[in-house]
């Protein structure tokens, strides 16, 4: 029987050069590998593999120069590790993030939360063409957000407090963007230049602001053959179950609407910025 | 014990981080706190640029808390800090 590359790149296992010879891609979310998980992998790597792994550019992990008759083998070694094959083709890929505010003092969001439910909402989702989403935490975009299909970055909406400030003035110091003024001893925040860092908060001594976590997200960004820089189509998303609404429609826009082997910014531009924009708008709208 | 008091908050100890740099400014402050007993103040001497940027935040993300930040007009701050036990 042939061999069937399409059903065996779907189920993660890239054929290398070396006839016969594959690279096993990894499940892994938001970059996140346990230990438990590492050892199996080093096993399976050590025992089937020739002893190395690659670290992708997408946060995954793949074991190269495993055998073509022994894939069944290792997938059912890893399982004891709780390690899954990861995807590559026509789907919605790895969700990346970066370590988000369970862990670093920059993050507005958790962002490995948010990578684990969009993976179990859409991962391996067959699609006509590639599909990422990228996570990251904060301004700072460690995670480069908009280099994804629909990259997500987390934020902080403010509103000062009067009441608590002590006028110390670093909030106005730390804004990179000029939104902020002493104004007749009281913060006054420009809501047009605030670009939602958080970094005002964070160095708040008083917590002398209203904080609203949430979410700016971009679309149809790419870098690969073509580079793209994903653009947003609203300024911030203040609410969870809305930019779960976003993403469901973004994926849906391009699952209907983009030919095989189209990347989802050219199915925006082919279609219309416009059209694109109305359907995500409709679904912020639609609670 | 020194009898100092700046905008009428009493300190306890001073510390100057004008003569390092990052990532020592915050290391020399925090050492200095671990010095004081807890409710003691500190009242940090720190350059305006980098250090008032960095510093403040660090000093409440270990958990003291922040009592004023004095501009003192020549490019530098006094940062009056109180020590918060864990």
């Amino acid at each position: 029987m042939a061999t069937d590359y399409a059903l065996l790149k779907k189920g993660g296992f890239m054929r290398q050069k070396q006839k016969n010879n594959f690279s096993l891609r990894l499940r892994v979310v938001g970059g996140n590998i346990s230990a438990k998980q590492l050892a199996k992998i080093a096993e399976v790597a050590e025992k089937y593999g020739d002893g190395h792994v690659h670290l992708t550019s997408r946060q995954s992990v793949e074991i190269p120069f495993i055998k073509l008759d022994q894939i069944d083998e290792v997938k059912n070694a890893l399982a004891e590790g709780d390690v899954e094959p990861g995807v590559c083709g026509p789907r919605v890929r790895t969700i990346t993030a970066c370590q988000g505010a369970a862990i670093c003092p920059s993050g507005c969001i958790d962002t490995y939360a948010l990578a684990k439910e969009l993976d179990d909402r859409y991962f391996a989702k067959e699609l006509p063409h590639k599909f990422k989403f990228g996570i990251t935490g904060c301004r700072n975009n460690c995670l480069k957000s908009e280099e994804n299909d629909v990259g997500i970055k987390g934020g902080i909406r403010v509103k000062p407090i009067p009441e608590s400030c002590i006028k110390c003035g670093l909030c106005i110091k730390v804004c990179r963007e000029g939104a902020l003024v002493m104004e007749d001893e009281k913060i006054v925040l420009d809501t047009e230049k605030c670009n939602y860092c958080g970094r005002c908060v964070k160095s708040c001594p008083t917590d002398a602001y209203e904080q609203t976590q949430g979410y700016v997200v971009s679309f149809g960004g790419l870098f690969g053959n073509k580079i793209n820089q994903g653009k947003e189509v609203v300024d911030f998303i203040d609410d969870h179950n809305t930019l779960l609404r976003v993403c469901d429609a973004a994926v849906e826009f391009f699952k209907n609407n983009a030919n095989a082997g189209e990347r989802f910014k050219f199915t925006i531009d082919r279609i219309g910025r416009d059209k694109f924009e109305e359907v995500i708008k409709e679904a912020i709208k639609n609670e | 014990m020194s009898e100092l008091e700046l905008d009428g908050i009493k300190i306890d100890e001073e510390v100057d981080i004008t003569d390092v740099v990052c990532p020592v400014t915050f290391v020399k402050a925090k050492v200095a706190l671990e010095e004081l007993d807890d409710g003691q103040v500190l009242s940090v001497h720190l350059n305006d640029g980098e250090p008032v940027l960095n510093v403040p935040r660090s000093i409440k993300e270990e958990g003291h808390q922040i009592l004023k930040l004095i501009d003192n007009g020549d490019g530098t701050y006094n940062l009056l800090v109180k020590k918060v036990e864990e």
